[in-house]
């Protein structure tokens, strides 16, 4: 075998890793993303019932309603939209009526969310990146949290 | 005044590093020995400047003084001392003074153990380094001053995020720097090589043993913080795909390719163009991970919220050494001669292999963790990519990487007999086979490629120990012989075994973990029972109770099986003091065959409580692998051809130190 074979086996190789690689992340691409909405767009743009997404916004105060089995109940709002959500299981740590919140699921076809994952936040001065950006599009006043980076000076 | 000699010492380092990047480098470019030989005293001098400012930064947080913004923001009077200490890094500037610790720290290294190492390589490596330390201590004292005073000082801090006062979360950050930093050096021998144009198997020796360095302390790093996750967010899981998380975890990949390469570029010469490349990606890849985590420009559980123009900065410096480091490859790659012929099949090209595998695999991690963020400036749209995609993507190419994998150390450089390999296999093989029909006819369920998977991770564990067996000859030599030929192996080769049995041990855990686990959420009321894996559940009541800055609700269960007590399990809620923050924390019991693992959930208007209930399989073989991994790789640090600057010690007169 010359060199230029040896070379070109390597190359082969290498060449057909990467396109099953390709096919496999175009697969993967098509079909394991997952879009993020707020209240309002839902209500602009609707989403079959079925159909996973995030969904972003505020917990709205007083929506809250915990203790009744293991379901939690809460309302996710972006002041203009409100959407009512179900999550079976333990809250992350930081989930507080008022804040920031993602969470993914889909909708139920009577237009509940059942979400099965609630986006814990890392750092208490935290507001979601996505949630920031949508709140502002939507031209709602962040409140304290977001303004004040951590590490700041007070 | 502690403080301001820390805020001193941090602007003289810059101005020692400044010094460091430019006079060796010039000296190294005029052939001048004495202008050169300055960057070993700098890189010491530089170290010893930043240890007085990390300790006196650290110890305005162990004193708790307050008139400092930085302490006031992170720290608090009653935080337990290893969280005081612990919390100079838990937050952007402490840890960015970290991050160039530990860089000088490695530079200092270089120029302590690297006596033997040709003048020109070493005084261009050190220049190198310390152009990386110049463009982090800038961004320190621009945009991250951790030295800041407060006039009037509050009475008390703001505290520390409780679910980061941690004990494994307290050693995660510097782990992961060391790792993250540590691949600075192969990135600073690969721009020295690329500069002088010239690189051989001398420079994959010394290149090596701080690769492996920096890969050991980066994988129990990811181990710690996954360790972290699984106990303290109360979700039972392990790794969820984060952003953050792939951060780190691309470095790994990609130093985990960078060792093995280097392998073959000191054993034969080969592969140096690649290694090269491979050395510039994986740091370019630490400095990305630095940028995702300190620009807040993903959603993330760890995302920290901070300010745009930090983000930019940091984003300049990675584009200015990746982007110059590519560039000057793209022009100097083709003068580095290439040598080494070997066979497709050989122990080279099950290590080309083993490349090509991995750094498709960082590919897709990449692909996966920057999508959303490329979709979102071109359209707009805001999407996530979630464990599906890298289940699709990662998990398909790991399965060829592990199946060759334990061929790799039984094939012979150069040329190599697959067929002897398969035979030598044979038994390993068998065993996996064996443990596969095992799975599948007593679980009877889960995914049906979960047998699969666990067998691979069998087959790599019976494959490192065939690897040993075959190395002293087991059975064909009488016992004490291959006992004695044990014990007379090189250590490179018993860390070469181990590390890859860690591998196998990974991946059972991942994959019995991922498929098996059982979970059960539901109310319960005191007295009541839940079975769960064999195991009977009881729970006992909850009572308050008090620690050192917080206050909780406990909950007791008793597990038994089989009718006898074996775990006293204690999850709890706790309210912290200061921040008033609520954490949740797990009660597990650490069986052999998996981990109980109960979350307590909302008291119920009714009465009772929610309560979570998982059954996580040979979980803790993830984090043993990777502790064995660790373990592999320091004992193949203590191996003497391998140990740092082992080669010809001591040839020359230490010089004096300057200054």
């Amino acid at each position: 075998m010359t060199r230029k074979q040896r070379r070109g086996i390597l190359i082969g190789v290498g060449v057909a890793v990467l396109m099953i690689a390709a096919g496999l992340v175009l697969f993967a691409l098509r079909d394991a993303i997952v879009f993020f909405h707020t209240p309002s767009d839902l209500a602009e743009k609707p989403i079959a019932a079925g159909q996973r997404f995030r969904l972003g916004g505020l917990v709205a105060a007083g929506s809250v309603k915990r203790g009744e089995g293991t379901k939690v109940d809460f309302v996710v709002t972006d002041t203009i939209g409100n959407i009512p959500v179900v999550y079976e299981g333990v809250l992350p740590d930081l989930f507080r009526e008022g804040q920031g919140v993602v969470a993914e699921g889909k909708l139920s076809p009577e237009g509940t969310f059942l979400a099965d994952s609630v986006l814990a936040k890392h750092d208490e001065n935290y507001m979601p990146p996505e949630v920031a950006k949508a709140l502002e599009a939507k031209g709602v006043k962040l409140g304290k949290g977001a303004e004040h980076p951590a590490g700041a000076t007070p | 005044m502690v403080v301001e000699l820390g805020h001193f010492a941090l602007v003289l380092a810059l101005l020692v590093a400044i010094f460091q990047m430019v006079v060796p480098a010039y000296g190294a470019r005029t052939n001048d020995d004495r202008l050169m030989a300055v960057g070993e005293p700098a890189a010491l001098c530089q170290l010893g400047l930043l240890i007085v400012a990390f300790l006196s930064l650290t110890i305005a947080y162990v004193t708790s003084d307050f008139s400092v913004a930085n302490v006031v923001a992170n720290s608090h009077s009653t935080k337990p001392l290893l969280y005081r200490i612990s919390g100079v890094w838990g937050n952007h500037e402490g840890s960015m003074v970290l991050w160039v610790l530990i860089l000088a720290l490695f530079g200092a290294a270089v120029a302590a153990f690297g006596r033997n190492l040709p003048p020109t390589l070493k005084a261009n490596v050190l220049a190198v380094q310390a152009s990386i330390a110049v463009a982090f201590m800038l961004f320190i004292l621009l945009t991250s001053n951790p030295f800041l005073r407060l006039d009037p000082p509050p009475a008390d801090g703001n505290g520390l995020n409780p679910i980061l006062q941690d004990p494994a979360l307290a050693f995660h950050p510097p782990f992961l720097y060391a790792g993250y930093v540590g691949f600075s050096i192969a990135y600073s021998f690969a721009i020295a090589a690329l500069i002088d144009g010239r690189i051989d198997a001398a420079w994959a020796r010394w290149v090596r043993p701080w690769t492996l360095a920096a890969w050991m302390c980066l994988t129990l790093g990811i181990a710690m913080g996954s360790w972290w996750a699984y106990y303290e967010l109360g979700w039972g899981g392990w790794w969820f795909w984060d952003p953050v998380e792939n951060a780190s975890f691309m470095p790994w990949l990609a130093g985990t390719a960078l060792l093995h390469s280097a392998l073959v570029m000191e054993k034969r010469d080969a592969l140096k163009v690649w290694t090269v490349l491979l050395a510039i990606l994986t740091f370019s890849l630490s400095l990305m991970g630095t940028f995702l985590v300190r620009s807040g420009i993903l959603t993330s559980v760890h995302a920290f919220a901070v300010d745009p123009q930090r983000g930019v900065f940091v984003l300049a410096i990675m584009t200015l050494f990746t982007g110059g480091g590519l560039a000057l490859y793209a022009l100097r790659a083709r003068d580095l001669r290439q040598g080494g012929i070997f066979a497709p099949i050989s122990r080279e090209g099950s290590l080309v292999l083993n490349n090509i595998l991995l750094t498709t695999a960082c590919a897709t991690v990449f692909i996966g963790t920057l999508y959303p963020l490329a979709l979102e400036s071109l359209t707009g749209d805001k999407i996530s990519v979630g464990p599906p995609y890298f289940d699709w993507t990662f998990g398909p190419l790991m399965v060829p990487l592990l199946l060759a994998l334990p061929f790799g150390p039984l094939l012979a450089w150069k040329r190599g007999d697959v067929l002897g390999a398969a035979q030598r296999l044979a038994f390993a093989a068998l065993l996996a086979i064996i443990v596969m029909v095992g799975t599948l006819a007593v679980l009877q369920r889960g995914p049906w490629l979960a047998p699969f998977g666990i067998a691979i991770g069998v087959f790599v564990m019976a494959g490192a120990v065939t690897d040993l067996a075959s190395r002293v000859r087991l059975g064909s030599v009488p016992l004490g012989d291959a006992a004695r030929r044990l014990v007379n192996l090189p250590r490179s080769a018993i860390g070469t075994a181990l590390a890859h049995f860690g591998v196998g041990m990974l991946v059972v855990g991942v994959v019995s973990t991922s498929a098996y686990r059982e979970e059960k959420i539901l109310v319960m009321k005191p007295g009541e029972v839940v079975s769960i894996a064999g195991y009977d559940i009881t729970f006992r009541g909850v009572a308050p109770r008090t620690g050192p800055n917080y206050r909780e609700e406990v909950a007791v269960f008793d597990a038994a099986r089989g009718g006898t007590q074996v775990s006293h399990l204690e999850p709890s809620r706790r309210i912290y003091d200061m921040p008033p923050e609520p954490t949740t924390e797990a009660g597990i019991h650490p069986g052999w065959r998996g981990d109980l693992y109960v979350v307590l959930g909302d008291a119920q208007t009714a009465g009772g409580y929610a309560v979570r209930v998982y059954f996580n399989p040979f979980v803790r073989f993830i984090w043993l692998g990777a502790v064995v991994m660790f373990i592999a790789g320091a004992i193949s640090l203590s191996d003497r051809r391998l140990r740092v600057g082992a080669p010809g010690r001591a040839r020359r007169v230490v010089a004096a130190p300057a200054e």
